[in-house]
């Protein structure tokens, strides 16, 4: 079963064309990993993909509903079935953290009071965040905290779907090695379908079961030890870079 | 909301029998589903059981719905009733346990402490204080920056002051004109209705005169621009101090003063007094035009009288303040601006404050120029 699939997106930015009838399709329980260079659309595609962006043509279905169409209302109700986490944490700096992960059950739950303070700190224990630091605000808090609260808050609904841009980005090595690891951990509690745009080659061999590249505005998806072996020229230097080697991606193996 | 009845038995099936209470769980274990499933819970009466069984059946539940299950172990728990399954207890529950552990660790975090009124009023007292001697700081600071700046070519920003010239004073024509025109009607209109009685009509000219030179003419030009560019200033700062472009000026080794405030504060005094003629130039017009249509006076006697209703210093005694309303609507505003640390509820916070200060402090000020001028006699 397919979680995301968009058909024939294409984007148009005034003359300049992002995306020229892309396809993506990600599967039921697989981390899916997107890669391109900067520029190259990542961001436009998840927001497409979101329903953030209306695309000049093209479909896109989450769990089979068609949603480039779809009116507000419904809309809403689909929101509450995915979580998103955005590059820089786009946490509500004037809430404390607790509150930012109670605000998406706030609007979708009918929760007792007792409920949403149980629930939220469940979801910060989940990502490994200390139960004081639900008092902070989003300003008091480290790069990998603010990504680990972040995920607290795309968690709030308990989605089986989880969108993540840059999850690791900006993070020093070991940080970023421990939300690679919280990512492992929260895909097999709760058996979660990831999507995530990442440029960190740590994370994708680590996390990711298939890949999409978008190249030539186009994406190019194949297994991860498939797309390693792909012909394009970007992707060849990505994988095979100077950066790559020591990840002892040989050609071949 | 309160669950009906029809729904109080979808999630919770209950046996009693004898010393065992049966629960059976179904329909779905979902976030969505909690609010009713907790309801359904707390309603459950444990009083004459002293075991809970709980069947779990064909039921998932996720994250919430396992807080929930965990929610009736505690409940019975509570009331000194063992828990068992039939069947197994879902892996989820487990997740929980471990990430909350012990319930009473579980604690809203402590309020802040409240003190007595008296030491609120300190505190305030005090930070008011040190809020007053922060913002003679920042005005010390500038001035210094400034006067070192006159002498080295490269700390003036020609560009940046033409841009706040512009935002400031040309962008602000309309507005101001249209404002200064229709207090001046007010003016000479209320004038007017009063004077007749006297048969002083004449006066009227004195009055709009008089009022838009000295007062009213750089009053209003400076609450408009005290709204539209003391705002502007302690929002683009505020944003850019939220987006740590200002600590990237200082790592640069650029001083936020030199770029962001000075050009700001030299801007304004350049543009205020500009607009303050506008201001003037408008309103008398307008108040020519008012005496026209309501009084019937020739435009050729309204010149007249206007002419020999400004003394030596009238028109100097109104535009003499504009610089001075100037400096201290562009200080309030990129002080607030950059005082923003933090979170968005403080650009807005900050903001707020600058208008209302930089309003203040031009009233104020106007005051004093008032009392000031009288004893001077002019």
């Amino acid at each position: 079963m397919l979680a995301v699939e968009a058909r024939g997106i294409v984007n148009r930015f005034g003359a300049q064309v992002v995306h020229d009838h892309l396809d993506l399709e990600v599967r039921s329980g697989e981390a899916f990993g997107i890669v391109g260079g900067s520029g190259s659309g990542k961001s436009v595609l998840l927001r497409t993909v979101l329903g953030l962006h209306r695309p000049n043509e093209g479909e896109v279905r989450m769990f089979g509903t068609e949603i480039t169409h779809l009116g507000d209302r419904a809309l809403r109700a689909l929101k509450a079935d995915y979580g998103v986490t955005f590059q820089a944490g786009a946490l509500f700096s004037s809430l404390t953290v607790l509150q930012n992960v109670q605000l998406p059950m706030l609007e979708h739950l009918d929760l007792s009071a007792r409920a949403l303070d149980e629930l939220a700190l469940l979801k910060l224990q989940l990502v490994g965040l200390p139960a004081d630091a639900g008092a902070k605000y989003p300003a008091q808090l480290s790069g990998g905290m603010i990504k680990r609260a972040a995920l607290a808050r795309a968690l709030a609904l308990d989605p089986k779907l989880l969108f993540l841009d840059e999850p690791t980005a900006g993070l020093d090595p070991i940080s970023a090695a421990a939300i690679d690891d919280l990512l492992i951990r929260l895909r097999q509690e709760l058996s979660l379908t990831i999507v995530m745009i990442t440029h960190d080659l740590d994370t994708i061999f680590r996390n990711c079961d298939r890949v999409g590249v978008i190249v030539d505005r186009k994406l190019v998806t194949d297994s991860l030890a498939g797309i390693v072996d792909h012909p394009h020229p970007w992707i060849q230097s990505y994988f095979h870079g100077e950066r790559a080697r020591r990840f002892g991606v040989a050609h071949g193996t | 909301m309160h669950p009906n009845p029809d729904k109080a038995s979808i999630h919770l099936t209950i046996v009693g029998d004898g010393e065992t209470l049966c629960v059976t769980l179904g329909g779905h274990w979902r976030s969505r589903e909690v609010g009713d499933i907790e309801r359904e819970i707390d309603a459950l009466d444990f009083s004459s059981h002293r075991r809970l069984r709980i069947i779990v059946g064909a039921v998932v539940p996720d994250l919430a719905g396992a807080w929930a299950v965990r929610r009736l172990e505690q409940r019975a728990a509570e009331r000194g009733l063992s828990v068992d399954y039939e069947g197994e207890r879902p892996v989820t529950v487990a997740l929980v346990d471990a990430a909350l552990g012990d319930a009473a660790a579980v604690s809203a975090p402590p309020a802040a402490s409240r003190g007595s009124v008296l030491s609120a009023l300190g505190h305030r007292a005090f930070d008011t204080a040190r809020d007053w001697r922060d913002g003679l700081a920042f005005l010390g600071e500038a001035t210094v920056r400034f006067l070192r700046g006159v002498f080295d070519r490269r700390a003036w920003h020609p560009i940046s002051v033409a841009r706040h010239v512009y935002d400031t004073g040309i962008t602000a024509i309309p507005i101001v004109a249209l404002i200064a025109f229709l207090i001046s009607v007010i003016i000479a209109y209320m004038g007017a209705q009063q004077l007749r009685k006297f048969g002083a009509d004449i006066f009227v000219v004195d009055l709009v005169t008089v009022g838009v030179l000295r007062e009213m003419g750089v009053l209003l030009t400076a609450i408009i621009v005290a709204g539209r560019s003391g705002s502007a200033f302690a929002a683009e700062i505020g944003a850019m101090n939220l987006n740590e472009e200002v600590d990237a000026l200082r790592a640069t080794g650029v001083q936020p003063i030199e770029v962001l405030v000075l050009p700001r504060a030299l801007g304004l005094v350049i543009a205020l007094p500009l607009l303050t003629v506008i201001a003037d130039a408008v309103g008398i017009l307008g108040g020519g035009l008012l005496c026209n249509v309501l009084l019937d006076m020739p435009l050729v006697q309204y010149v007249q009288r206007v002419d020999e209703s400004i003394g030596d210093y009238t028109f100097w005694v109104g535009i003499i303040k504009a610089p001075v309303f100037a400096i201290l609507i562009a200080i309030v505003g990129t002080f607030r601006g950059m005082q923003v640390r933090g979170s968005s509820r403080e650009l807005g916070r900050l903001t707020t404050v600058a208008v209302v200060q930089s309003i203040f402090l031009v009233i104020l000020a106007d005051a004093l120029f008032a009392v000031l001028f009288m004893e001077i006699d002019i």
